[in-house]
């Protein structure tokens, strides 16, 4: 007998895990596995977020959620799995998402200033040589207005704060004028100002239309900044709208004995603690 | 002295010209495409490029004198080197890719296991009986003063290029450079456009070998840009800088070298390239070390300059010298460290600026203005005069320092 495959894709074939991709799905993962080494840091994960809503990715440290990310985009190579992005393999479909890496992974003394990092997010539509002055520098500084860093254009980015420099990045995600947002902890280490910034800002994205989703670190932001929540830890542990997967059961299964149950009462999860 | 400026006019010569012509050009185009190395922070890679050229000479020469040719053939000499560095590069690509060694430890591999081929090999050479391998000693350190008319035009031509394939890309190559994960979500191939930055540095090493040999070039690629980025916190000026500085340095190291007899051309271009790169270190208005320190300086002042008023206002005594010294050249404080009429009124300006924040951050609810406060900066760049006034009609009458 054939030993079962974990993976969707592998058990059905081809032309089976298409079929189970919804066309609307911003995003939608089947049998994603990523290793470090031999170490999977992702393993089978099958994930499809909502359209038009702001999806968290949570779960506990070293549990795989940047890096469920960075391999859906491509930045790290994926060992097996699927990325569809509105129902389209990733490859076709990337003019359409628009991209927050996490603030350390740069070198914020590079020779660049705020608007030339905004800039940076119009690159794939201006090509090689296409101007970016005029029209669209007024793209980029409407971008920095949004996230309220207008003032800032022509600073050296390493002089800007933390907070600061998550809002460049946002903004030039904003300039890519995309459909899907990415972001991987958009509210590490920024100020509270900035945390309500950028909040405003994705909610503004959703009511456009567009869909969010986030690897976010702070359960107790979850129920008020998000609609839906995947919980990952190594494995998939949990996916749904809020309402209905951020339950006790599912965090602690997800999060074991690193979230203390006083912990847990305070975030008011469905169902709470007995 | 007139030697050196006959040189730098062009007038030593036909063969001094043509050096710093050849020169001038080559370290520009040196300077301008060794940027996004340097900015991908991989000007190592480079050094092993440059070393990474020696099999490929020796090969091409065995080769072509096997095959019954002039050994000496420039065209296949640089092309053997062009091959061997190039396998360099991808050998140290592979290496960082799959397996688990640093990069580091890559170059220094490649460097030397490449350059280790390559002394064999010349060695090699030298017992054969072809007997005419006495130029290939040239390709490590060079011989710049030995420039003929066909070799300017090659650096005209390969240098050209490579400046402007740097020019037409430098997008992408700034993107990679500086975010090569969001590079990579935006679908641009971050493994091509690093093997493009390698290609760069590599076809600036062929074109340049005979002329300042494999040990120089590296120079050359490498410090006019850490020296431009000393005058430019922005990377698309910093190619051009950087080759301003590697054709200044080329063009001015030639013509000393011609100035005097038995000043090599090569190793005096480095030199020169590392004077102007001191100069920048030191002196360069935008990150130069002076500036900073005057920055350091000035700020340190309005410190002090805060401190010493806040003070007054609280009829505190000032015990430190610098700040009494500071406030008294204002004409702030008397010499005894009473206040004077101008420093009582600025204590009392400054004194109702704190109080003004107070007010803000008990009743302006957005942190990140009143986050602001850093006890430096003026109110009057936070809030508008409206909010201001807002504020000071919660406060009440001002009231004047010293007053008792």
């Amino acid at each position: 007998m054939r030993r079962q495959q974990p993976t969707i894709a592998a058990e059905n074939g081809r032309t089976a895990g298409a079929a189970l991709i919804p066309a609307t799905a911003p995003l939608a993962v089947r049998g994603l596995t990523v290793s470090y080494g031999e170490k999977p840091a992702v393993f089978s994960v099958d994930a499809s977020f909502p359209a038009e809503s702001m999806s968290a990715i949570i779960g506990p440290n070293g549990a795989g959620k940047s890096t469920l990310l960075k391999a859906a985009l491509g930045v790290i190579p994926r060992l097996s799995g699927e990325v569809y992005v509105f129902g389209e393999p990733i490859e076709k479909a990337r003019a359409r998402i628009a991209y927050v890496p996490q603030r350390a992974s740069v070198d914020w003394d590079f020779p660049t200033t705020v608007m030339d990092v905004v800039q940076m997010g119009l690159y794939r539509k201006v090509g090689l040589l296409g101007r970016l002055s005029g029209r669209l520098a007024g793209v980029a500084r409407d971008c920095l207005d949004r996230v309220g860093m207008a003032d800032f254009a022509h600073r050296q980015i390493g002089q800007l704060s933390g907070g600061q420099q998550q809002r460049v990045f946002l903004a030039r995600a904003l300039a890519q004028d995309a459909e899907l947002y990415l972001l991987d902890e958009p509210f590490a280490g920024v100020d509270a100002a900035t945390e309500r910034a950028i909040i405003d800002v994705l909610k503004l994205l959703k009511d456009e239309g567009k869909s969010v989703v986030a690897v976010h670190h702070d359960l107790s932001t979850v129920r008020s900044y998000f609609d839906h929540v995947f919980l990952i830890n190594v494995r998939r542990m949990a996916e749904g709208p809020v309402d209905v997967a951020f339950t006790t059961e599912n965090l602690q299964a997800t999060y074991g004995g690193r979230l203390a149950a006083t912990h847990l009462d305070e975030l008011s999860v469905v169902g709470g603690l007995a | 002295m007139t030697p050196f400026i006959d040189a730098l006019l062009l007038q030593a010569g036909y063969n001094a010209a043509l050096v710093a012509i050849g020169a001038g050009l080559l370290g520009f185009a040196a300077g301008a495409s060794g940027t996004f190395m340097f900015l991908r922070k991989r000007a190592l890679v480079s050094d092993a490029v440059a070393h990474a050229t020696l099999p490929g000479v020796g090969l091409a020469f065995i080769i072509m004198v096997a095959l019954g040719g002039d050994g000496r053939n420039l065209a296949g000499l640089l092309l053997g080197s062009a091959v061997s560095a190039w396998l360099g590069v991808l050998i140290i690509e592979w290496v960082v890719r799959r397996t688990r060694l640093a990069e580091d430890a890559a170059i220094g591999a490649v460097l030397g296991v490449f350059f280790g081929i390559g002394i064999v090999l010349l060695t090699v050479i030298q017992t054969m009986s072809a007997g005419r391998q006495a130029g290939l000693e040239s390709f490590l350190l060079g011989s710049t003063a030995g420039m003929l008319f066909q070799d300017a035009v090659v650096i005209a031509i390969g240098g050209s290029l490579a400046v402007f394939v740097t020019w037409l890309l430098r997008r992408p190559m700034t993107l990679v450079a500086f975010d090569s994960d969001y590079a990579a979500a935006m679908g641009y191939d971050v493994r091509r456009v690093d093997l493009l930055i390698m290609g760069l540095v590599l076809a600036i090493t062929v074109t340049g070998l005979k002329l300042v040999g494999l040990v120089l070039i590296v120079a050359m690629l490498i410090i006019p840009p850490v020296a431009a980025r000393f005058w430019t916190e922005r990377a698309s000026r910093v190619i051009w800088i950087s080759g301003a500085i590697g054709g200044a340095s080329a063009y001015i190291g030639a013509a000393l070298s011609a100035s005097a007899a038995g000043l090599p051309t090569g190793p005096i271009i480095v030199l020169t390239a590392a004077a102007i790169f001191v100069i920048s270190m030191l002196f360069a208005p935008v990150r130069g070390v002076l500036a900073a320190v005057i920055r350091h300086r000035r700020f340190q002042a309005r410190v002090h300059r805060r401190q010493g008023l806040l003070a007054l206002a609280a009829a505190h005594p000032i015990r430190e010298g610098y700040t009494l010294r500071l406030l008294a050249r204002e004409g702030l404080v008397r010499p005894d460290g009473e206040p004077t009429e101008s420093g009582r009124a600025q204590a009392a300006k400054i004194a109702r600026d704190e109080r003004r924040w107070d007010i803000a951050r008990e009743v302006h609810q957005d942190a990140g203005l009143t986050g602001r406060y850093d006890g430096l900066t003026p109110i009057e760049e936070v809030f508008t005069a409206d909010e201001i006034g807002e504020f000071d009609r919660r406060l009440g009458p001002p009231t004047p320092v010293g007053a008792v």
